[in-house]
């Protein structure tokens, strides 16, 4: 068991470690596909990436359920670290989650088991963060949509393979839907509920 | 000397983190608002404690803040937020549009056309644009679940039955990426094609009302009309009298009290900023006429 001496840092600054993440995490969120690099220097648990990390750190608090998939959960690493850190109840049921930290996305459960929203409130809805392989090399990913000139090239190495064509959903339940955030390394990427795929693998 | 100091940008980091959930989930829904734990802040409703708030959860040291105030970046309110965060964050201040990364702004969109990477945060004073026809929450909330904006059109056509044309002038309601209705805050309607397919990311902020939300670039922003009936732009027929320009929103100032006028630009930093290259305008008061802009 871990101690709270040997329990990994979080931000050297909070105050301005959390403003620098919060700007990468908008300006990937206002222009969905770009790839968006967290500056911040933080500790990583097990199995955290620095960018999940450092958003957990700028995002996470007492007021938002966190669900960890079994990857996040197989150490009590993750959740012991989230605790001490960010005061973040860790929740068991995927629906009520504000956000769904997936560290093994190739078995990413069925979108259906995460928050939407309601029509009346849409924005209470879970937003995954979803560790991937790459998000500079892979198969490219045509994208469009608010926030993007025309069209966006994403080139990434994404499980589950089908990511895009299972938030397709997004398009029909519109406005509710799940928002994306993928994290490679101190990369990060946003796939808003508002981006559609236009074409794969070109 | 122990003076007590701010935290960064004023606001508490828990307060941070909230209206930065809040601005994220505004984002991925455009046009949609967002209800937010507004705080309370160091100055009275109506002076941009939204604005204010939304400033101060993105606001980081890097960056370079322009505040204005109907397009002026030297009256009470714009001063007085400019030295407020450059209080409070350290943030450098200027009063070009080209330079800044965050601009705040009360009731107008500057006339230079902003550039990537630049966020706008408007202060909202009535965030619901139904409001006024459906004084309910629950049921405004409804209509925009249902997208049901019939109530709108008929608003818009009552100015036409009564006065011959669409008579609203500011606050003139948009439709954002072909779904949700959305108050533009209280700009002159002359601002609303800035809106459509805008490069930078224009965030809105009410504090009083609680809500945030958000258009991102490069998204369509329509304004209501009808085929008959087209949205048009409105400005006085004249040229600045201090810089000659003949596209800018103008401010009428009055001169004397037996009817002299003048009409000058309401974007001060545009208004220097031609000057400065070397236009100039009459610099007289100018007989009062009116035409729609198209």
């Amino acid at each position: 068991m871990t101690t709270i001496a040997e329990m990994p840092a979080g931000f050297a600054d909070k105050v301005l470690s959390a403003q620098s993440t919060f700007r990468s995490v908008m300006d990937a969120m206002a222009r969905p596909g770009s790839v968006q690099r967290v500056a911040a220097s933080v500790g990583t648990p097990a199995g955290m990436m620095r960018g999940s990390a450092a958003i957990a750190l700028t995002l996470f608090d007492h007021d938002t359920p966190i669900w960890l998939d079994a990857a996040m959960s197989a150490t009590p690493d993750v959740a012991r670290w989230l605790k001490f850190h960010a005061s973040a109840p860790v929740v068991a049921d995927s629906a009520i989650a504000s956000f769904a930290l997936i560290g093994d996305a190739a078995n990413l459960p069925a979108l259906e088991r995460f928050a939407f929203g309601s029509s009346e409130y849409p924005d209470r809805s879970t937003t995954l963060i979803l560790q991937v392989d790459s998000l500079t090399q892979g198969p490219a990913f045509e994208l469009k949509g608010p926030g993007i000139d025309g069209s966006a090239l994403l080139q990434a190495m994404i499980k589950p393979r089908d990511l895009f064509q299972r938030l397709s959903i997004n398009e029909a339940l519109f406005p509710r839907g799940i928002d994306v955030v993928l994290v490679h390394d101190d990369n990060i990427v946003a796939i808003p509920r508002t981006t559609r795929l236009i074409a794969s693998g070109v | 000397m122990n003076a007590p100091t701010y935290n960064f940008a004023y606001l508490d980091e828990q307060t941070k983190r909230m209206i930065r959930r809040a601005i994220l989930k505004a984002i991925a829904i455009p046009g949609y608002q967002v209800p937010f734990a507004s705080r309370e802040m160091p100055m009275p409703y109506g002076w941009g404690t939204g604005g204010v708030q939304v400033t101060a959860a993105i606001l980081g040291p890097d960056d370079v803040l322009k505040v204005i105030d109907q397009g002026s970046d030297d009256t009470t309110n714009a001063i007085s937020i400019r030295k407020f965060f450059g209080k409070t964050a350290g943030v450098a201040t200027t009063t070009s549009t080209m330079d800044a990364t965050v601009i705040q702004t009360r009731h107008r969109i500057p006339e230079a056309s902003l550039h990537a990477g630049q966020v706008l945060v408007y202060q909202v004073p009535i965030p619901e644009p139904l409001r006024f026809l459906e004084p309910r929450e629950t049921e405004t909330r409804r209509m925009h679940a249902l997208a049901e904006y019939g109530l709108m059109h008929v608003k818009l056509y009552e100015d036409i039955a009564r006065f011959g044309h669409i008579a609203t002038a500011y606050a003139y309601p948009v439709k954002v990426n072909a779904r949700y209705v959305m108050d533009p805050s209280p700009t002159p309607k002359f601002d609303n094609p800035k809106m459509d397919n805008c490069a930078a990311l224009q965030l809105f902020g009410a504090g009083r009302e609680k809500r945030i939300y958000a258009i991102p670039p490069y998204t369509t922003v329509v304004s209501l009309d009808f085929e008959d009936h087209p949205f048009t732009r409105y400005r006085f027929n004249a040229p600045c009298a201090l810089c000659g320009a003949d596209n800018s929103y103008l401010d009428e100032i009055v001169t004397d009290d037996r009817g002299g006028r003048m009409f000058v630009c309401s974007d001060t930093d545009f208004c220097e900023q031609r000057q400065a290259a070397g236009h100039h305008g009459t610099e007289s008061a100018a007989p009062h006429k009116e035409k729609a802009h198209v």
